[in-house]
């Protein structure tokens, strides 16, 4: 054989069956290898220690986290991130677990909210319903779980594609319906607002700090109900539906009943995170269950590693606190921006020398063509960078920026994307020198056009967060690569 | 009667687009299995470039070139764009993807397709461009039979997508490329060994492909007028959908079903309501999904172990 499959590339002294053979793929648990020093006492440490306080250690840290916050600014993003942890955790169920493609997720979590809502205001009739929390959660949770088995009937049919397609039409289908169907009742594009807080036994919750600690608890709960039900048999029967059907029917796994619990579980974490996010902020709108709410929960996902309850809740984390927090503030933005590609070079550059040569060139390429450019053309650099803070004073006669930067921005947004494109293409010498002019034209961009559209800047991230994980890391951070069967 | 006929008229020249985009999807999806959602990004793209064409020679009111010489440019680069960014998405987002598991690929496309929406919004605004075809092709120019009109940008549109299926079908079933194309398709790994370059006719026929996108692009933009960053999404969903309800894979399914969710989209907005159409288009084509995966003129696939 010629290509020799990835696994054996890892050759050890391992006793026992032959490499990539069955009992070799059953083993892969018990075979883990520990990094070398210090970093593997301690994760030979934390494997000892069991899931729950390893749980309960994070949600307590988690509750330390509002006395550090300062404003409510901070806290609405704690509050967004978690929810979107909690969307990620139960969207893990159905994509990473069971390994089929919901793009109607985001569906569940509308189906939440305007269930919550129409529970918890005046719409439904003149007096209004206006359940507790205690009833109407339970409620609207089962309901979605219902409307859960109902989407997914079609997967017993659908292969994977098809079933993706039947789901992205029923997360279209439900934002037509909510803003098309009785407006009377749903509010059509005006959506329903007024709605009570959560609340039961007298008890209400209406600061932004008692939503924190709700959803701190709801997403503890939740993990530690999924933990349990992953190590049961329902889980071990996903992993095994996700990695053969055919296979697993023939071990006699009901595969159709496993594939709607699957999608069923993942509508009700979904809707429970709706009706939270609609009582929270008092009002829906079915703007806020479009497709772009769809791929923020994907790349939250992705990134922490799809398969991987620990890296669902890093990357919703991340993604929110990252993107949706950090992107308002043009230098907080900065900071995120110029730190994420220092990172990924120190990670990914050696030797030490190369790396230090190239962004050393990188700085005095930018120096020497703005003054070049400056000397040609003043107008041409007088723009100076978008964004404020000591980075950008620092960069302000490094970067290029015009004085209308609008169409040279986008311009280089474009040569920006086809060098990017052939950085991946190119090996060798060639890449580390295309890489300074990258480097710096990046810098440019996005002090010149990226800073000034912050909303739209965090779009294209998040497509790129997909394209980039998927191709550089497909097993995101947290997650473990799948081991192929030879 | 007469309205009957003018929706019908309407209906397939949406259906004839959507068929020109079904095609893409049908013959990327047969030779890769791959749902390439960036497909109706693609289209939405071609639309911009033809929108930039018109403005380039002077704007729909004072066009500086005879109007057959400015639709030749606007198909050509449209076509020609689209069909580079093509084979560049398909060689930097999908080919190292090849050998994944099918979800890799597809949440790929997905983001690929986002990244694409976003990347026009950032580079041309979210303001909607208008073609204003009736200023330079008019209105009135077409067939007329008693009290029904149809003009000629429709009479081109179902032409042209009529020219380019026949071209597609001679190209799949008459030339060594088609040939190839069918080998890797049917399957990749013995394609390999007898010899067929699989890299060039998958980058060939993502080419293909995303031409026949920015051109259909660019008749919508001719047909409807309008152009901005989001078109693409929904067109692009209806249109594998046609695949399907055709039967992927089958060039005479794809224009089969493309022609029938045209008109039945156009049916519904002419007798039922126009806020409905995409929820009862959406609900059939979960009814027909659900009821008849391997569409109308394709065959349940054979399950290989």
């Amino acid at each position: 054989m010629s290509d020799l499959p990835p696994a054996e590339s890892q050759t050890q002294s391992i006793t026992g069956p032959q490499v990539g053979v069955d009992e070799w793929v059953m083993r892969a648990g018990g075979r883990r290898q520990y990094a070398p020093g210090w970093r593997g006492d301690v994760q030979r440490r934390t494997d000892k220690v069991g899931w729950w306080p390893r749980l309960a250690l994070a949600g307590i840290a988690g509750a330390l986290v509002p006395f550090v916050l300062g404003n409510q600014f901070q806290l609405q993003v704690g509050i967004n991130a978690l929810l979107l942890a909690l969307l990620a955790v139960g969207l893990n169920i159905a994509v990473g677990w069971a390994g089929l493609l919901d793009l109607g997720y985001i569906a569940f979590y509308g189906f939440g909210a305007y269930g919550f809502a129409l529970l918890s205001s005046d719409q439904l009739s003149t007096a209004g319903v206006h359940l507790p929390a205690i009833l109407s959660l339970p409620i609207v949770m089962v309901a979605a779980a219902i409307l859960g088995l109902l989407v997914g009937l079609p997967s017993r049919r659908l292969l994977g594609d098809y079933l993706a397609i039947v789901t992205l039409f029923f997360g279209e289908a439900f934002v037509e319906f909510t803003n098309n169907v009785a407006p009377s009742k749903l509010g059509g594009p005006n959506g329903i607002f007024a709605l009570d807080p959560i609340h039961s036994f007298g008890v209400q919750i209406l600061s932004n700090k008692g939503y924190f600690y709700l959803l701190l608890v709801l997403l503890v709960l939740t993990i530690a109900v999924l933990h349990l039900l992953d190590t049961s048999r329902t889980g071990r029967a996903w992993r095994a539906v996700r990695e053969d059907p055919l296979a697993a029917t023939l071990m006699t796994i009901p595969v159709n009943r496993v594939k709607l619990m699957a999608f069923s579980f993942g509508a009700v974490v979904a809707a429970l995170a709706g009706a939270v996010f609609a009582a929270q902020q008092a009002s829906v709108f079915p703007t806020d269950f479009d497709t772009p709410f769809l791929i923020l929960i994907y790349a939250a996902l992705i990134l922490g590693g799809a398969g991987s309850m620990a890296g669902a809740v890093l990357g919703g984390l991340v993604v929110g606190v990252t993107l949706d927090g950090f992107l308002r503030s043009s230098t907080e933005a900065g900071y995120i921006f110029y730190g994420l590609i220092l990172l990924t070079l120190l990670v990914k550059m050696r030797p030490w020398r190369k790396l230090a040569l190239v962004l050393g060139s990188t700085v005095v390429l930018g120096f020497a063509l703005h003054a070049i450019v400056k000397a040609i053309s003043p107008s041409a650099v007088a723009g100076g960078p978008q964004s404020s803070g000591w980075i950008a004073s620092a960069l302000h006669s490094w970067v290029i920026v015009p004085q209308n930067p609008t169409t040279a921005g986008n311009i280089g947004f474009v040569v920006l994307i086809c060098l990017l494109i052939a950085l991946v293409q190119i090996h060798g010498r060639w890449r580390t020198i295309v890489l300074v002019p990258t480097l710096y034209l990046a810098a440019c961009v996005w002090e010149g056009r990226l800073v000034a559209e912050p909303s739209i800047t965090r779009q294209i991230l998040l497509g790129a967060i997909l394209i980039v994980m998927m191709n550089a890391r497909p097993q995101g951070l947290l997650g473990s690569r799948r081991v192929e069967v030879v | 009667m007469h309205f009957f006929v003018q929706e019908l008229v309407n209906g397939i020249t949406t259906g004839s687009l959507y068929a020109l985009l079904a095609l893409g999807y049908s013959m990327v999806y047969g030779i890769l299995k791959l749902l390439n959602f960036a497909h109706g990004d693609l289209y939405m793209i071609g639309a911009f470039m033809g929108y930039f064409v018109i403005q380039w020679f002077g704007g729909a009111m004072a066009l500086t070139i005879p109007v057959p010489l400015l639709l030749l440019f606007m198909f050509v680069i449209a076509g020609g764009l689209t069909g580079v960014l093509g084979v560049a998405i398909e060689r930097f987002a999908y080919r190292p993807l090849r050998d994944a598991p099918r979800i890799a690929p597809l949440i790929t496309a997905l983001g690929v397709s986002f990244f694409l929406e976003n990347a026009v919004l950032l580079l041309f605004g979210s303001q909607t461009r208008v073609y204003n075809t009736p200023d330079f092709i008019s209105f009135s120019t077409g067939i007329h039979i008693g009290v029904l009109q149809i003009d000629i940008v429709r009479i081109m549109v179902i032409g042209l997508s009529v020219i380019l299926m026949i071209g597609l079908r001679l190209l799949v079933s008459r030339t060594r490329l088609g040939k190839q194309m069918r080998a890797v398709a049917a399957d990749r790994e013995a394609a390999e060994m007898l010899g067929i370059n699989v890299d060039y006719t998958i980058a060939a026929t993502f080419f293909i492909g995303s031409v026949l996108a920015g051109v259909s692009g660019v008749m919508a933009g001719l047909v409807f007028n309008q152009v901005y960053n989001l078109i693409g999404f929904v067109a692009g969903l209806k249109a594998f959908t046609a695949a399907v309800v055709g039967g992927i894979g089958s060039i005479a399914g794809a224009m089969l079903g493309g022609l029938l969710i045209g008109i039945a989209e156009s049916m519904i907005t002419g007798y039922i309501s126009s806020t409905l159409t995409n929820l009862i288009v959406f609900g059939i084509l979960i009814v027909m999904m659900v009821l008849r995966p391997q569409g109308l003129l394709g065959r349940a696939p054979l399950q290989k172990v």
